[in-house]
């Protein structure tokens, strides 16, 4: 009888053990989708056999994930590192990694320094206006912004400002006008040699327009939106908002038309046929015209703000360009490895709202 | 309350807070202020008014923007977007008469005097070396004359090649120089019509515009076989290996006026004590410049390699900053006038330095139809302004920053008649028709260009 007990504790408490390993299994497969969307898919491996899955299927699975694309990475960086001096501009010879990357902490110190040029700059402004108080001139007392120069972090927030503000428009312009698109087949023949014609135009060609444009349009300027940012962000628009159009009105179009059948037999009003039944169903093409829109939008992004000079990345590159010091070339390495870095990173925010928002297997 | 103002600074000195002033600070109707540059040395005295807080003293709180281009920098300053800019002498002259683009822009400060070069690339550099005379020193004489140049580009028309040259702006100093220096060897620039802007009517070198910091690299890709730019562009080409600088704008004309600061005729009328309060910070930042005998030229350097203001190696900037250049590699020269900011009265701004800018407008057919002495002077007097110069010029000396004897205080505003020229030309600059008549290459009297060739006069 003692046995039987035991015996069924035992069952029990393994039961419970494998209850508990199950349960944590379920928790890291949830937790991998998750990581897949910001790149750290290779943790989920690392974490089962953490739990006690087979090492053997996991070291594979990490083999996979995590050392091959290392391997791809060093051996990058080793062959710049070894074919780098070898090619002699006039500038000297192309900087390696090491040299990007004591370029890089430079830049940081500079951000440093200039933060606290700032904090001495307001410290002066402090004492002037207490000495104005003090000489009884209170109303001539002025509170002015920092007046030095944007670091690189600075000009890595200005891009990431414009190329959101170019992109909401763009997402605002593009998903209705898709929708409708999707929707008629007349809008669509009307719009679509005009997408046709358009969606090739390169920024550079815009920028001239666009800044006309808006500096004839844009006449109360506020600080918050200088009208540098608001020439580059529409021209981002203009060159990113096709691949949502199109796809957007490429997602409506092919929604089941037994669906679009019963929406007609049940006489739903237009606005709920598009919120209730054609956003959901085209949702999954419509983030990856966003994913695709994003994309070319921080693309764009450079090059305008390198040709109109307005603050950002794309300046901080062009600059370096023309100042031509022996630093020059490794600070433009950094700029480049930026921009990819922060392409990359705006691509898996995309990816991750996508995955929390849709629901179809066509992730 | 000036006064005791003026001894209070002269008894605390004037140190980067330099609070002296503040008792007796102008009333400025605007106080956060935009101004743009060109990446050139000839900035300095901006860098400087901003980094030795001398725009702080006066109440300004100043963002200094690196500008693309001159273009651009003109644009933006028309527009508004800039309050005030780093300018070529001849923008704010050409766009009051209308040239080019239309804006009344005055000028109440003038930057400097010299600092510009003529580099041309190796290939051409080999072909002319043979024909410039060698001195007892087994050196090169200089100044090298154009005529070194005119077999050379007489060789590239017989293979027929064009012979190209670049220049940063149409109305830019650099226009006039390079055209000055190729004209008085023989060698003609090429005129403007009404209807050609180009500027290559009749041309033996073809001149187009490229922007100061990318010479160097549109010569090296071949593009231009020459050019002439402001420093530290001549240096960088020298230091790089691809051209070498064969004379300064020293030796074409000694002591030339070089950038003004410009600001539009609306500015200054709607903001008359902001405009005096920058005036002021920057006689003050191209004193510092000078003082005691170029004795901060090294600070001066460390802070316009910085890389918001010009970015180039400090070893390339103070290759002219410093009282030398260096032309061929290793031959280093001492040209002590190389670039001067503030002796010789240099940011007076003279009537008769405009009115030699407008010569040579008319000179190359910019300014299409003749016009009499009196219109030079007129056009002169609308942008140049020594009144509010001097206005500044007077509450500095009020305050102790400055000298009494800095100032030329009685002057009409036109230097005395000069011969220093390269081809020793004499200039005055209250008789610009009768200098026009002087130069052999050029429009004079009633002449025009119709279509290619010279009619009239």
């Amino acid at each position: 009888m003692t046995t039987a007990t035991d015996f069924d504790g035992d069952m029990a408490a393994r039961e419970m053990q494998r209850g508990a390993r199950e349960r944590w299994f379920a928790r890291i497969n949830r937790s991998a989708l998750y990581l897949n969307v910001i790149g750290l898919g290779w943790l989920v491996p690392l974490m089962k056999m953490a739990a006690g899955d087979n090492p053997r299927a996991q070291l594979k699975e990490l083999w996979q994930q995590l050392v091959i694309p290392l391997i791809g990475i060093i051996a990058f960086i080793a062959l710049w590192a070894t074919f780098a001096p070898t090619v002699k501009t006039s500038l000297g010879a192309i900087p390696g990694p090491v040299a990007v990357w004591g370029e890089t902490v430079n830049l940081y110190h500079d951000h440093v320094a200039e933060r606290e040029k700032a904090a001495a700059f307001y410290d002066r402004q402090e004492a002037r206006n207490a000495k104005l108080e003090a000489s009884g001139k209170a109303d001539s007392v002025k509170w002015r912004d920092y007046t030095g120069k944007p670091t690189y972090l600075d000009q890595i927030i200005t891009s990431l400002k414009t190329v959101a503000v170019g992109f909401i428009i763009a997402t605002i312009i593009a998903v209705p006008v898709g929708i409708f698109c999707g929707l008629s087949r007349s809008v669509s023949g009307a719009l679509n040699p005009l997408i046709q014609i358009f969606k090739p135009v390169s920024p550079l060609a815009w920028l001239p327009i666009v800044t006309m444009i808006v500096s004839a349009v844009y006449a109360d300027v506020s600080d918050a939106l200088p009208k540098s940012l608001v020439i580059s962000a529409v021209t981002v628009t203009l060159c990113s908002l096709w691949p949502t159009l199109i796809n957007t009105s490429l997602g409506v179009a092919s929604i089941d038309k037994d669906l679009m059948n019963v929406s007609r037999v049940l006489q739903l009003p237009t606005w709920k046929t598009i919120t209730k039944l054609v956003l959901p169903s085209s949702l999954p093409l419509i983030f990856t015209g966003l994913r695709l829109s994003l994309g070319v939008g921080w693309m764009v992004l450079i090059a305008a703000e390198m040709l109109a000079q307005n603050p950002g990345l794309g300046k901080f590159v062009w600059d370096e360009f023309q100042n031509g010091s022996s630093s020059s070339l490794a600070k433009i390495i950094v700029a480049v490895l930026t921009i990819g870095i922060i392409g990359f990173l705006l691509d898996r925010l995309m990816y991750a709202l996508q995955t929390a928002f849709t629901y179809s297997a066509n992730r | 309350m000036r006064l005791a103002a003026g001894a209070l600074a002269l008894g605390l000195g004037s140190g980067l807070t330099a609070s002296s002033a503040l008792a007796d600070m102008l009333d400025v109707e605007k106080d956060e202020l935009k101004f743009g540059f060109i990446k050139l040395t000839d900035m300095a005295p901006l860098a400087i008014a901003y980094e030795k807080g001398y725009f702080e003293d006066e109440g300004l709180y100043v963002t200094i923007e690196a500008q693309a281009n001159w273009k651009v920098l003109l644009d933006r300053v028309i527009t508004g977007e800039l309050d005030g800019a780093h300018m070529l002498a001849g923008q704010p002259l050409a766009a009051t008469i209308g040239f080019g683009t239309k804006a009344h822009i005055i000028t109440p400060f003038s930057m400097d005097l010299n600092g510009n070069g003529i580099t041309v690339s190796n290939e051409v550099w080999e072909m002319m070396k043979p024909n410039i005379p060698v001195g007892d020193d087994g050196k090169l004489v200089h100044p090298i004359k154009a005529d070194a140049l005119k077999p050379v580009i007489a060789k590239f028309k017989s293979e027929g090649k064009p012979f190209n040259m670049g220049m940063v702006f149409p109305v830019s100093t650099h226009n006039y120089e390079l055209r000055y220096w190729l004209a008085s060897g023989g060698i003609n620039p090429g005129y403007y019509s009404a209807t050609d802007i180009s500027g290559q009517i009749q041309a033996d070198a073809l001149l187009s515009v490229t922007p100061p910091p990318q010479m160097p690299a549109t010569l090296e890709a071949g593009t231009i076989h020459g050019y002439c730019v402001g420093e530290p562009w001549n240096q960088q080409a020298v230091f790089k290996g691809i051209g070498v600088p064969v004379i300064t704008d020293y030796e074409i004309w000694k002591n030339n006026p070089e950038k003004v600061f410009g600001i539009t005729a609306e500015f200054a009328e709607k903001y008359p004590n902001t405009t005096l309060a920058l005036t002021k910070a920057l006689i003050r930042a191209a004193k510092w410049l000078d003082e005691n005998d170029n004795a901060n030229r090294m600070e001066a350097v460390e802070i316009l390699s910085k890389s918001e203001y010009v970015g180039a190696d400090p070893e390339v900037i103070a290759n002219s900053m410093t009282g030398t250049f260096e032309y061929e590699k290793g031959d280093k020269r001492e040209v002590p006038d190389f670039n001067v900011f503030y002796r010789y009265y240099a940011t007076y701004p003279y009537y008769s330095d405009a009115v030699w800018y407008l010569s040579q407008m008319r000179r190359w057919g910019q300014i299409a139809e003749a016009k009499d002495d009196a219109w030079f002077k007129e056009a002169a007097a609308k942008v140049y302004r020594p009144d509010i110069y001097l206005k500044a010029a007077r509450m500095l000396v009020d305050e102790g920053n400055a000298a009494e004897e800095d100032f030329p205080w009685d002057s009409d505003g036109y230097r005395e008649p000069t011969s220093d020229f390269i081809d020793g030309i004499p200039y005055d600059g209250r008789k610009p028709n009768d200098y026009l008549t002087k130069l052999p290459i050029g429009l004079k009297g009633q002449q025009t260009i119709d279509g290619t060739s010279i009619v009239g006069g």
